[in-house]
Parts: C-alpha cells; structure tokens; sequence
C-alpha cells in the first residue's frame, strides 16, 4: 500500500496549492532550478544538435544532396558500414560470453576481470590507435616481422609480402580500433541486467532436462533481449563514430580508408562546411535513432517492471 | 498531551485515504492504530506528524486543545520514528540521535557539551550506552530501532509516534522489543501512537485501541474491550479467529436480547465460544460431524462440519478433548455460550 | 581461477570464460602492454625529455586543467539536472532525459563541429566570446596553475574556452548518470525524519541529502574527468590547437606520431594511461567503499 499511495500521490502533488509534503521544494525553487537545468541543456546539448541540421541544409537542400553524390562520400559511407558490420557482432559475441561467465559462476578473479573489460573507457581514442600502431605498424612487432632477416615463419612472412598485407593505414586497423573503443558496451550492459536476474530460471531450466543452448535461447536469451539489443544500438553507434583512434590507424586515403568521421574531418578542415555538416547530420540522426531506441526500451521496462 | 483529530479526509488523486476521520488520544497514554493495509491509518499518522496535511479545508489536529493543523513538522513537536528507521547513513549513532539538537537556531541551541550529555543519557535509556560510535550499518535491526527511538526523543517531542516500530524485525525481535516498548512507555510516559496491523502486537502492549478500516474508524476501546465485544463484523473478523454461523441455529440465544432477532441472518462466534457435547437424541444444539482433531498446542482445536459445507472451528482444552475422546467423521452437539448477531455479513 | 566453479550444474564456464579471457587479452591486454614495452625501451632520460619537455607539460597543463575546470562545471550543474530529472514533473521531461545522453551517443567529429558552429569566433553565438575569454580567463586567475600562461610568456587567446565547453559537452552525461539511481532510491523518509526532528528544507539538503550523494558526485566528476582527459575528436575542430598554448596532450600524441617521432608519442601515451588507471581505480574504490558503508 505504501508504495501505491506514494505513487499516487506523485500524481497528485503538483495539482496541490496546499503545502502538501516536507519534502517538495517550493515552487520559486522549483521553477527557477528546472529552468537553470533546460538552459544549461539547451546551451550544451540541444544547440549544437540543432547546429549540425541547421548548417546542413543552410545552403540549401541541393547542396545537401549533393554531399552524398560524391563518391568519396559513398566510399566513406561504405567503409563505415564495413566496420561496424565486423565490430558490432565480434563486441556482442564477446558480451555475452562474459557476461554468462561473470553473472552465472562464482570464480576468484572476477572483480579484477570486470575492471579489465571497462579498461578502454579509461584509454583516449587517440591511445587506443596508437598501440595498434605499435603492434602492427612498421616499426611494430608484426611490422618488424616483415622485414626481419631471420623470421620464425618463412612461409608467413613470403606469404603476407605476397598478398601486399597491411593492418594499419588499411581496414583491418580500422576495424581493430573500433573494436577495442567499442570493446566494453555490450557486455556493461548485460553484465548488470543478468546479475540483477540471477541464476534460478537457468537453474530450473537445467532441472527440466533443458541443455545448456536450449537453457541460453530459450530462458536467458528472451531476458535480456532488451539490454542487448540496446547495448547493440550503442555499440554500434560509438562503432560508426569512432573518430581519434580511427584517424590514428586510417592512412586518411580517401576512397580508400576514410570513414564517415574522418571524411568529415576533411570536407570541414577544406572548407566544404555544407557537405561537411551534410555527412555529419547522417551521424546525428543515427545519433537521435539511439536514444529514441533507448527511450523506448526504458518506457517499456519500466512498465513491464510496474 | 492530548491529541485531537478530527474530520479529518485525505485524497489522493481518486483514493480516499481517510473518509472524515475522528481520533482523541489522551494524555499520557500507549494508542494502537490498527487496520489491514490499505485502512488509512498510516495516513493519519502522518497527518499528526505534519508530514502529510489533510485535504483543503477538512479537519483539524490540535495537541493539548492548541491547534497545529497548520504548524510544519519541524515545529510540531513530534518525535516520529520510521517503519525502515531512516536513520542517516553517513552520521554515527551519536550524531544522529544529536542531529535534532544541532540543526536548531545558535539562540536555542544547547551547548556542544549538553548535547553530549543529552545523547549519552538517551543512548543508556535505550540501552545502547557503547554504540554511540558505530554507524547504523553496523547495528543490528533491533538496535537500529532503539537508535530511531532515541533520534526522536532528543528534541523532547510533545507526542511519539511510531509507523510499524516492529514491521521490519523478525518474529523473536520484535517480541522483545514491544515488550520493552511498553516498560519503556511507562517509564517515560509519553502520549504515544502506533501504527501496526498485528492484531497481536495491538493487544498485547497498548493502553487503546483504534481499529481502522476503509479510510474510517470502526472501534476505539481498550484491548480486553475491543477483543470482546467488537461492534462490527469487520472487527470481529480482523481481531482473532471467528466463526460465522448461518441461522437459524436451534438454541441460540442472543446476547443482551430476549427476544428472537428477525433480521438477524449470521451469528459471530470465537472459537472458543462453542462447545462440543456429545452426540444424543434431546440434547439441544446443532449436529455436526468432526472433520479433523489438532491437539499440538496448549489448547486443542477441532474443525467439524454442519450441514453440507459449513466448517466451524471450536478451541476447547487438552483435557476436554481427552474426555470427549473423539474420533473423525463422530457427529457431535455443538453448543454456542456466547455470540453476537449481525445483519450483514462481512467477509475478509 | 578456480575450479569451486566446477559445481555448478550451468554448462558452458570453461568456453564462456576462455573465450572472454582470450578475446580481451588480445583485443585490450596485447596491445596495451605494446605501449609499456616500446617505453621500456627508452632510457630513463630519455623517457623525461620526451614525457617532461616544456611542450609537453604545457599540453598537461591545459588537458588537466581545462578537464578538471570542465568536470567541476558538470559535477554542479549535473547536480540540478538530475535533481530536476528525478524530483520535480514538467512538459517534455522524457525528451530532456533522452538528451542528457546525446554526448554519449552523438560522434564526436561531428559534436567537435557542431560546436565549433555555435561557439567559434564567427559562430552563433560568437557574441558571448568576450564574456567567455573574460570569465574562464578570470577563473584561470584563481587556479593554482593560474599564472602558467605568463609564466611561459604566452598570451591568452581566446580558445581555450572552445576546449572548456568541448570538454563539458563530452562530460556532461557521467554526472547525471551517476546521481539520478543514486537520487531514485533516496528515501523520501531520510528527509521527513530531518523535518520531523527541526531542519529547515536547507539544512535537509546540506546535512542529510548532499552527504548521501557525495560518493556518487565524486564518482560521476572522476569519470567525467577521465572521459575529458582523453578526448580528441570534439576539442580539434574548436581549439586553436597553438603548441604551448591550446595543444591538448591527445593532439600532441598525433602531432608526435606524424612526425613519426613514434618513442615520444608513446612515452607521452604512457603517462596519460597510467592516470587513467589510476583515475579508474580511484573510481573503483570509490565505489566499492560507498557501496559497503551504504548497504542498509
């Protein structure tokens, strides 16, 4: 009854002159603190998104169109989608897999492996370039190996001059880099939601007979689903936007290893500012499709949940 | 102090909490709001307190004949303890229990030493005298009680209020501690009201009780008063167990009343009010059939069945039952001492 | 790790948590451990000239500074926005709750521009820019690196504030984040109980409600810093980028790899980690520590 009665009586407050709890602000305070917290959003937060429209189509829509039209444009569009279409699957697989592990079993470690997977939040765009860079560059380790006069692998290494093969300053670093910027999202959250869930319906699935993928598919699956689908919006939305460590690792050759961030990088720093903000309100509106995707699985939970 | 509440009536959005409510506490005394959840008495609780106001232009509270319907919480003068204690996590014990001295203007402020003073005495009244240090996190849920208690008393509160004091505990806990309330209430003798919806509790320790219902009061009396003779079927209902009887029943007489009741349609009757006799032709009364014997406890119960499908409960002690010595499926005379007739039925 | 697991009658341990440790080692641990290695290579003076070179304390200076000037003004007005979030209705709350996370969500090139649009000197909002370079050039005054910019006989311009609200934009969500579960579970008791015993609304606020929410101010400000601290894509677009003066130390790691000066820009990469990290781990402690004295 407690809980009804308050929820209810959030809904009756505000209609209230009365003073009616301790506990609500006045309404000078009220008034004066809500508009502190929308100007302050406004300033920070709806202008520049409004920007990014407003300068996209200030030189009219033909000129918008046009940004697209260019096949570097197209090239970028297409290198983007490739990456994210690599890294999104490889980051879920790898969510799942830690989080099945993390949230269904006891194990000593497991603070010390939740701290890792939230390690590259902590690393800058740029670093998280750099050390493929290292790895895989010409000074690096698999780059030394090229040139090595003695290798381990005769046969790899004739084997990889002959295919002309290259991790950075080609897609392969790309994708590398943004799936270790966007390593952690999936995984953050699931990780949560199944420690939340516990174990006893995949226990009781097991009882039933059920074996360890029917338990997954059919009981834990279709409780997560929403977290992972939206750790999967998110995750794909930092894939397609990754912008430091991409630039680190991309050779920045257009038609060749230009992602959507970095074409607009180019186009901007040119002083194509139209076509510049053109590409860049695609990324906006993937942008504002997540967090409307993200709304809306809240709105649903918290219904399914009241 | 007294208090005094009266109309009072509180919506919220389309839910009546409390449909013009009447309440007198007198001075001095240990009241027992009780009710199912859902009656209103925590809402009139915190009315009382100041932390809910009643709807415009309805009721009033007044302490000792003074009226604060208008006066904020922190001002009333009440000492209010939390069903979950809401003790402040981040202050000690000490600081907590001193948290009602020290946020008062500099002018009425006790000094940094009385205020010590004040709470080391109020830590030794709730036996608590070497916890002051701790944090609530480290008291048990017992402790943690007495701490909210002491909190409360430190401003000197005209009137105590408790919300649920023993919800939260478990069943061995809580018996200690409304044991303990009640010495406590007669040492400090404090005009103080619960709310609780354990019957039991409501019996046991107070000095009155309210038994509320659907937003309105259905009896006030003293326990004995109250268990005894209830004024409503819901009464007789939520206060221990109770048969109800349809009549007609063949040799039952009303209480109070000569004559046959005409309206009268269901009798109430506590299970100890009836009494098994044994089967024989002539013996007035109404034959049923035992349907099961329980006799692990200090007094036994028998449930037996009238007619197709009517079970009535009896309690009778261990001896009689060894007298009676009866068996499943034996039919039985079963005698009613006492009752109390009701138009209406009312079922929980 | 251990084998207690083993009893568990859910299949799959061994695969999941193989697989998890695998594909971090080789995606996070592999080529992180690569920066550490290429530095300890590096004679130790040489690791200073690299990591303590007057441009590069300079680049510290202004991604620290600025970050923690940035991360202080999140930490505050984050406070009211989730205290408006959670505590009062108005119109349109669910589009402003959605917003707050439009930093996370949006890309930052494409944020760095936006920016650049409304703020820059010829911008929308190019008309506030005296106020922008009196205020935080003021502000600058009163920190305790206040007078590095004369000290290095470099005059203020006028960008530094770009950097500041790039790096308020990008910080802006861990601090509302972080505090409105935090605010949600408050009880409504803890502050009725401070009414019944006598504070005003603002001495509730002050001595039962902040110190409730301190560990997960702290918390929300740390990450903030942390993302801050890091970021590149939205500050290039909007700072000046002048070495000594607007250089954050993410561009001078770029700056340093273009010069193929590889050792120099691992070197400085290595410092910036190893703050993080410790950032991190302060977060962690943090967090740990509030969640054991908070449990009730």
């Amino acid at each position: 009854m407690a809980s009804a009665v308050s929820h209810l009586h959030k809904a009756a407050g505000p209609a209230h002159g009365h003073p009616s709890r301790v506990t609500q602000d006045s309404p000078w305070v009220r008034r004066s603190l809500t508009g502190v917290a929308l100007l302050f959003l406004m300033g920070f937060v709806l202008l520049p998104l409004a920007a990014v429209f407003v300068e996209a189509l200030r030189k009219g829509l033909d000129v918008f169109l046009q940004a697209f039209a260019d096949p570097y444009a197209l090239a970028a569009i297409k290198l983007t989608l490739t990456t994210a279409a690599i890294a999104v699957p490889a980051n879920v697989v790898f969510g799942i897999a830690a989080a099945w592990c993390i949230t269904k079993f006891q194990f000593r470690g497991k603070s010390v492996l939740i701290t890792l997977i939230d390690l590259p939040f902590a690393v800058s765009p740029v670093i998280s370039g750099l050390i493929f860079v290292l790895l895989f560059g010409l000074q690096g380790w698999l780059g030394q190996y090229l040139n090595a006069e003695a290798p381990w692998f005769p046969w790899l290494q004739q084997w990889l001059i002959e295919q002309d093969f290259k991790i950075i300053f080609a897609t392969p670093g790309i994708v590398l880099a943004t799936i270790f910027v966007t390593f952690p999202f999936v995984a953050r959250e699931l990780i949560p939601l199944m420690q939340a869930q516990g174990v006893d319906e995949e226990y009781a699935a097991v009882t039933l007979g059920a074996n360890g993928w029917q338990t997954f598919w059919r009981v834990t699956l279709p409780n997560i689903k929403w977290g992972l689908f939206y750790g999967v919006v998110l995750c794909n939305a930092r894939a397609m936007g990754e912008f430091g460590a991409v630039s680190v690792v991309s050779g920045h050759v257009r038609g060749e290893t230009n992602t959507m961030p970095l074409h607009i990088e180019i186009l901007y720093n040119e002083y194509h500012f139209a076509a510049a903000f053109a590409v860049a309100s695609l990324l906006a509106l993937l942008a504002i499709v997540t967090l409307v995707l993200k709304s809306i699985i809240e709105w649903r939970h918290g219904r399914a949940n009241a | 102090m007294s208090i005094t509440a009266s109309k009072i009536k509180k919506t919220f959005g389309a839910y009546t909490a409390l449909e013009g409510v009447d309440l007198n506490v007198p001075a001095g005394k240990l009241v027992a709001l009780l009710g199912p959840s859902g009656s209103g008495k925590t809402t009139l609780l915190r009315i009382i307190a100041g932390l809910e106001f009643a709807d415009e232009g309805s009721g009033r509270i007044a302490f000792h004949g003074e009226d604060v319907t208008q006066v904020p919480a922190g001002q009333r003068g009440v000492g209010f303890v939390f069903q979950h204690y809401a003790l402040f996590r981040h202050m000690t014990v000490a600081q907590n229990i001193a948290f009602g001295l020290n946020v008062r203007k500099r002018a009425d402020r006790p000094s940094k030493d009385e205020i010590a003073d004040r709470v080391q005495k109020l830590l030794k009244l709730v036996q608590l005298d070497n916890l002051g240090g701790r944090f609530p996190t480290q008291l048990s849920g017992g402790q943690r009680q007495r701490v909210a208690l002491a909190r409360a008393l430190a401003v000197e509160p005209k009137v105590l209020l408790l919300d649920e004091p023993f919800g939260a505990l478990d069943a061995k806990v809580r018996k200690e501690l409304r044991r303990w309330l009640r010495h406590f209430h007669d040492e400090i003798n404090l005009t103080t009201v619960f709310v609780t919806h354990d019957q039991e509790e409501a019996l046991e320790i107070a000095d009155e009780v309210v038994v509320m219902n659907n937003a309105r009061v259905e009896q006030v009396g003293t326990p004995q008063d109250v268990y005894d003779h209830p004024a409503s079927p819901f009464v007789y209902n939520f206060l221990g167990n109770v048969n109800r009887l349809q009549l007609p029943w063949r040799g039952l007489a009303p209480e109070g009343s000569g004559g046959p009741f005409i309206d009268a349609r269901i009798a109430y009757v506590r299970p100890h009010e009836l009494e098994i006799v044994p089967y024989r032709i002539g013996v007035e009364g109404e034959v049923a059939t035992v349907l099961s014997i329980h006799a692990a406890g200090s007094v036994a119960r028998v449930s037996t069945r009238r007619g197709a499908n009517e079970l009535i409960d009896i309690e009778l002690s261990r001896a009689r039952l060894d007298e009676l010595a009866l068996q499943p499926d034996d039919s039985v005379i079963l005698r009613v001492r006492r009752s109390r007739l009701f138009t209406e039925d009312y079922a929980i | 790790m251990s084998s207690r697991s083993a009893r568990s009658i859910l299949p799959g341990f061994g695969l999941s948590l193989g697989f998890t440790v695998a594909y971090l080692s080789i995606i996070v641990l592999l080529p992180l451990s690569a920066a550490f290695i290429k530095t300890s290579g590096m004679s130790w003076d040489a690791f200073v000239e690299a990591v303590a070179s007057p441009r590069v304390l300079a680049a510290y200076r202004v991604s620290f500074g600025i970050s923690f000037l940035a991360a202080a003004v999140n930490a505050f007005f984050g406070l009211i926005v989730a205290w408006v979030l959670v505590r009062y209705p108005f119109p349109g709350k669910r589009v402003v709750d959605a917003l707050v996370d439009l930093p996370f969500a949006l890309p930052t090139a494409v944020a760095g521009i936006a920016l650049t649009a409304i703020y820059a000197r010829n911008g929308w909002a190019g008309f506030l820019e005296p106020l922008w370079a009196g205020g935080v050039g003021r502000l600058e005054q009163w920190m305790p690196w206040g007078s590095w910019a004369e000290w290095l006989g470099v005059k203020i311009a006028f960008d530094r504030p770009g950097i500041f609200i790039a790096l308020t934009f990008i910080g802006l969500p861990f601090v509302v984040r972080t505090l409105q579960p935090v605010l949600e579970e408050l009880e409504p008791e803890l502050e009725e109980a401070s009414a019944t015993l006598g504070a005003t609304r603002w001495q509730t606020i002050r001595k039962v409600i902040l110190p409730e929410l301190t560990p997960a101010l702290i918390t929300g400000f740390a990450m903030a810093f942390a993302r801050a601290l890091g970021e590149y894509g939205s500050v290039v677009f909007i700072a000046g980028n002048m070495p000594m003066h607007s250089e954050i130390t993410p561009l001078l790691i770029i700056t340093k790899l273009e010069q193929y000066d590889y050792r120099g820009a691992t070197a400085i990469a290595v410092v910036m980690l190893v703050s993080s990290f410790v950032l991190l781990l302060l977060i962690n402690l943090l967090q740990k520590w509030s969640r054991r004295h908070h449990k009730i």
